[in-house]
């Protein structure tokens, strides 16, 4: 794969077609890789990287990168596609500006999932197949792909690439996906063992604003916690009343829009399983107005912005307890 | 020297709590933190904490006063400094070095009072590292982890713990303690510390005359390109100080606090002229130039940076100064 996405955006370049590749740059450790800008083949052909460890969603920078003069190359997988779709419906991207690449995906590994597995001092991973060879300062460990990969790749829910310009590999396929089983298991629990549990989680939180930053469901030019004239300008939650306002606050915003891309919960520098928030959201709303997939597709009517008469209100009739 | 049974640590901890407050690195809610001991609470196995033991002497929030509004009066009420004496036990020699640059800062004319007492109270006890990250480059910055400074310096060898006091607070802390026996420890092995890969970094070049060289560098467009400006960096470090003053409205007055800002933020140092740095790469730059550059300059060449790896660890897209470094140095990004 890698050397197949490499040729691909030096000859982008090459051919002018694009004048720009959006890839990634190789680091110290393997794992350490950059999002970076090239422009020229050579440069792509000596530094570019693309390995299991490029998970980086890098639909958002479109956001920016398509105001600019000329066109850009992007490799996107199949989630970030999503992203990308609903970016576009959101009139963010300018799609004639952007030459989508879409590589198939058999899960990107996380190099917490290395540690997870206790392997300390990472200096080296080599890709072997269907293993990792990791070398650390302690020892040399052979693991399978599977053990390192990221956990937002084990419940992955689709491997189709949308809207791509071309391809790198198959078209792929909706996947069953157990992603709502941690939702149902504190769906599960009493509202006092749930509170818990998110104020555990959450007075983690350090608003550093990574979660919200990389989002590419928060793309607003402003954030209102970020703008000194709202009156809600929030650089750091003086309660923990506002420690949950902030996140509970973003889920409301991205309710109908969040991909489930897994952003969020990868760059948490807190471990915060954010994405379950948002994952209440969607399951929420797959059961009161018919499945809907945010990026799915150009066409369907986001929940949030239909009505129809007989619309469940079910935060109405409950006060917001227990859904029934 | 003194020595404490490992098996028996909890006991050392009781005793330590038992006369004043005492915080260790633990796991809470599954992340390591320097935590208030309890009875029960347990040394994390992580080597150091996600968020650094800063937290400890320039918390992320503090009051600073309380303004109340009653008729045509205003009373003031200003927030009391620390008064309590407290142990921090389990600083890391990156982390222990990070007091000296935040000092440095906070202890200045006019010192920071509030900064000032807790440093004063506090009794800091270092614990030496044997097994670092491939993120670990303290040694890059003349630190030897395994003789970590503070009031008192631990270290853990096979079953036990060794201690040794630095300092006058320190002589009291373990003077206060009972059952500590005399012993040696055994040489450490340092082996380790020479396979790292981040051993060798040269900061030297960063000091001294060439700062707008830098701050003209043709890096920091491509370096900062794909920077999400998050506070990521900021906030895991030791050694990063600024922070805002920030009034909450009571709805009879007014709380002001202080909390931890970002130079990657876009309103920080936003003040009423409005001409903060207008995109990521002045931002970017900031962060950088204060550390490798600014902070040297102003205090005899002492580098902004322990060496910690924890930007390394947790920026999203693994940018970070060791990469803005190497690529200053070279020139091209
Ligand atoms: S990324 Fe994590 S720590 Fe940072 S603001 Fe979001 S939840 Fe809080
Ligand atoms: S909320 Fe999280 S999962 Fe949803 S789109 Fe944003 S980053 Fe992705
Ligand atoms: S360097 Fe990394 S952690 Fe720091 S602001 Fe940029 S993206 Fe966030
Ligand atoms: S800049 Fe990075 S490595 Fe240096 S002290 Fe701060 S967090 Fe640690
Ligand atoms: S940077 Fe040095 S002192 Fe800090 S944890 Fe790593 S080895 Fe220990």
């Amino acid at each position: 794969m890698q050397s197949r996405v490499i040729e691909k955006a030096a000859s982008l370049l090459e051919s002018g077609a694009c004048t720009r590749v959006l890839g990634w740059k190789a680091g110290a450790f393997f794992y350490d890789v950059t999002p970076a800008v090239f422009t020229c083949a050579q440069e792509v052909r000596e530094q570019m990287v693309f390995n299991p460890f490029c998970g980086a969603n890098l639909s958002k920078y479109l956001i920016a990168e398509s105001r600019k003069e000329g066109r850009i190359a992007v490799f996107l997988k199949p989630c970030d596609t999503f992203s990308f779709v609903q970016l576009q419906k959101e009139h963010r991207i300018a799609r004639d500006k952007v030459w989508a690449v879409g590589v198939q995906c058999r899960g990107m590994c996380d190099i917490d999932s290395l540690k997870e597995l206790g392997l300390k001092g990472v200096t080296a991973v080599e890709e072997a197949e269907d293993d990792l060879r990791v070398t650390t300062l302690y020892q040399e460990k052979t693991i399978s792909r599977k053990e390192a990969l990221s956990p937002r790749c084990h419940t992955c829910k689709s491997r189709k690439l949308l809207d791509c310009d071309e391809l790198i590999g198959d078209q792929g396929q909706d996947l069953p996906s157990s992603r709502f089983a941690q939702v149902e298991a504190l769906e599960a629990m009493t509202p006092e063992e749930r509170f818990a549990f998110w104020r555990g989680e959450l007075s983690k939180c350090i608003r550093c604003n990574a979660c919200r930053n990389v989002c590419p469901a928060c793309s607003c030019e402003k954030c209102v916690f970020d703008n000194p004239n709202s009156g809600v300008q929030n650089k750091a939650a003086a309660s923990s009343f506002e420690e949950n306002l902030f996140h509970i606050i973003r889920a409301f915003h991205v309710a109908g829009r969040c991909t489930d891309c897994g952003e969020c919960t990868r760059v948490c520098p807190q471990h915060i399983p954010l994405h379950l928030l948002n994952r209440k959201f969607i399951k929420d709303m797959n059961e009161f107005y018919g499945p809907y997939q945010a990026g799915g597709d150009f066409d369907a009517k986001p929940p949030m912005l239909a009505f129809t008469l007989d619309d469940p209100e079910a935060s109405i009739i409950t006060n917001g307890r227990d859904g029934q | 020297m003194k020595t404490w049974k490992l098996s028996t640590l909890d006991a050392l901890f009781a005793a330590i709590a038992g006369k004043q407050t005492l915080y260790i690195p633990a796991d809470v809610a599954g992340q390591p933190v320097f935590a208030r001991w309890e009875p029960g609470l347990a040394m994390t196995r992580a080597l150091n904490t996600g968020r650094s033991a800063k937290d400890l002497f320039f918390p992320q929030v503090e009051d600073l006063a309380r303004f109340r509004v009653a008729g045509k009066t205003v009373s003031v009420s200003p927030a009391q400094a620390l008064q309590e004496p407290f142990v921090i036990f389990g600083v890391r020699a990156c982390d222990c070095r990070s007091f000296d640059i935040l000092d440095s800062v906070f202890l200045a004319e006019p010192a920071d009072t509030f900064y000032q007492a807790r440093r004063e109270q506090a009794t800091v006890v270092t614990l030496a590292c044997s097994q670092p990250e491939e993120t670990c480059f303290c040694t890059s910055l003349g630190i030897d982890p395994q003789a970590p400074g503070g009031d008192v310096s631990c270290w853990m060898a096979e079953d036990t713990l060794y201690l040794q006091a630095n300092t006058e607070k320190g002589e009291a802390l373990l003077a206060s303690l009972p059952r500590l026996e005399d012993g040696e420890k055994p040489d450490a092995d340092s082996s380790v510390f020479d396979k790292l890969p981040l051993k060798d970094l040269d900061f030297s070049a960063f000091s001294g005359k060439a700062l707008m060289d830098w701050f003209n560098s043709p890096v920091w467009e491509r370096l900062s390109q794909s920077c999400l400006g998050c506070g990521s960096c900021t906030f895991v470090c030791p050694t990063c100080q600024c922070y805002d003053v920030r009034d909450f409205d009571t709805g009879h007055g007014v709380q002001r606090y202080r909390c931890w800002d970002s130079c990657m933020y876009s309103d920080f140092t936003m003040m009423a002229h409005g001409t903060n740095r207008p995109t990521q790469k002045e931002r970017f730059r900031q962060r950088f130039m204060h550390k490798l550059v600014y902070h040297p300059n102003n205090h005899g060449g002492q580098i902004g940076c322990v060496g910690c790896g924890r930007c390394l660890q947790k920026c999203p897209i693994s940018m970070n100064i060791v990469k803005v470094a190497n690529a200053l140095k070279e020139g091209k990004a």
